[in-house]
């Protein structure tokens, strides 16, 4: 389940581009902007650092990660909710955001990744002198 | 979901193909005939992905048990099985785990909690997906899980419930002398 979306639009109108091979968990989002930049926080369960992977190439930004969790030796699944084990999501950028400036952090499964604005895009405040 | 409307849109495509033919009727009735043909096919076709939508969405396939919930609740269950213990694994990331209440009853295991995310108020919101408040899930375990034997650990945002068999119930190797 590779769907791009843009960042900075409510609805998607994009298709799927990718055919897909394995099936991927779609992760769950909260994306806000501020004067700053705009913030990315995924619930990405079961992804450890070593497991995330996140890659900006040129407009896109993927987000992708494997689940690992301990198991008994011939498990066998009674129930399941989640069925895949990796998560994937991409993301269409917009230009006016500095790619090289993302900081991304991870904690208990949590993703959360800033993108600033460029500098001469952020809202300058105008300061009115009273002489 | 993108992905699962082009599983149903493809779905319907294979089905239109043996929509029913009413052309055979010659004179001025063709056209009308023309007309309610493709209307009447354009419609068993929606009446079809209608419900295909419903199975699919209402998992008809095997009886619901009766403390289930809807698909998407959250936070995803997996309950894994072997001959000496059951395993829970809860995928809920961003917790902390001093606000999990987990209670073993005889099999029932219900694990309550709450998840808070963090939102901004000056800030402009685009998506907001991550479940946000109290959460409960109730799972009913095999008959033979022992109460005494549970272990809950929290890596990586997946809460992990491990519950021992009783010993009897487990399959002993009888030797012969």
């Amino acid at each position: 389940m590779n769907d791009e979306t843009d960042m900075t639009t409510r609805e998607s109108g994009q298709v799927e581009k990718k055919p897909e091979n394995v099936q991927t968990l779609r992760p769950p989002v909260n994306i806000f902007e501020d004067s700053e930049g705009i913030t990315l926080e995924a619930d990405m369960p079961g992804v450890s650092k070593d497991r995330l992977q996140i890659q900006v190439d040129n407009d896109s930004l993927l987000i992708e990660g494997d689940v690992q969790f301990t198991m008994r030796e011939g498990m066998e699944a009674l129930y399941a909710d989640v069925n895949a084990t990796r998560f994937s999501r991409t993301f269409a950028l917009s230009r006016e955001l500095e790619t090289e400036g993302i900081d991304a952090s991870l904690r208990d499964g949590v993703l959360v990744l800033r993108i600033p604005k460029r500098a001469e895009v952020r809202p300058r405040k105008i300061e009115v002198r009273v002489d | 979901m993108p992905a699962r409307r082009t599983g149903v849109d493809r779905r319907v495509q294979g089905n239109s193909t043996r929509a029913p033919a009413r052309l055979t009727v010659t004179g001025g009735m063709k056209m009308f005939e023309n007309l309610t043909g493709l209307e009447g096919s354009l419609f068993s076709d929606l009446r079809r992905m209608q419900q295909d939508l419903e199975e699919i969405f209402s998992g008809r396939t095997s009886p619901a048990g009766i403390r289930s919930v809807a698909r998407g609740s959250y936070p995803p269950v997996n309950v894994g099985a072997t001959t000496e213990g059951v395993d829970v694994y809860l995928f809920a990331a961003g917790l902390d785990p001093k606000t999990l209440d987990i209670s073993l009853q005889q099999n029932l295991l219900t694990i309550a909690g709450e998840r808070t995310v963090d939102m901004p108020d000056s800030a402009q919101y685009y998506r907001r997906e991550r479940f946000s408040g109290p959460f409960r899930r109730a799972i009913s375990l095999p008959e033979d899980v022992d109460p005494d034997e549970v272990e809950a650990r929290y890596v990586d945002g997946i809460l992990h419930v491990a519950i021992q068999r009783r010993e009897t119930s487990r399959p002993r190797q009888i030797e012969v002398k």
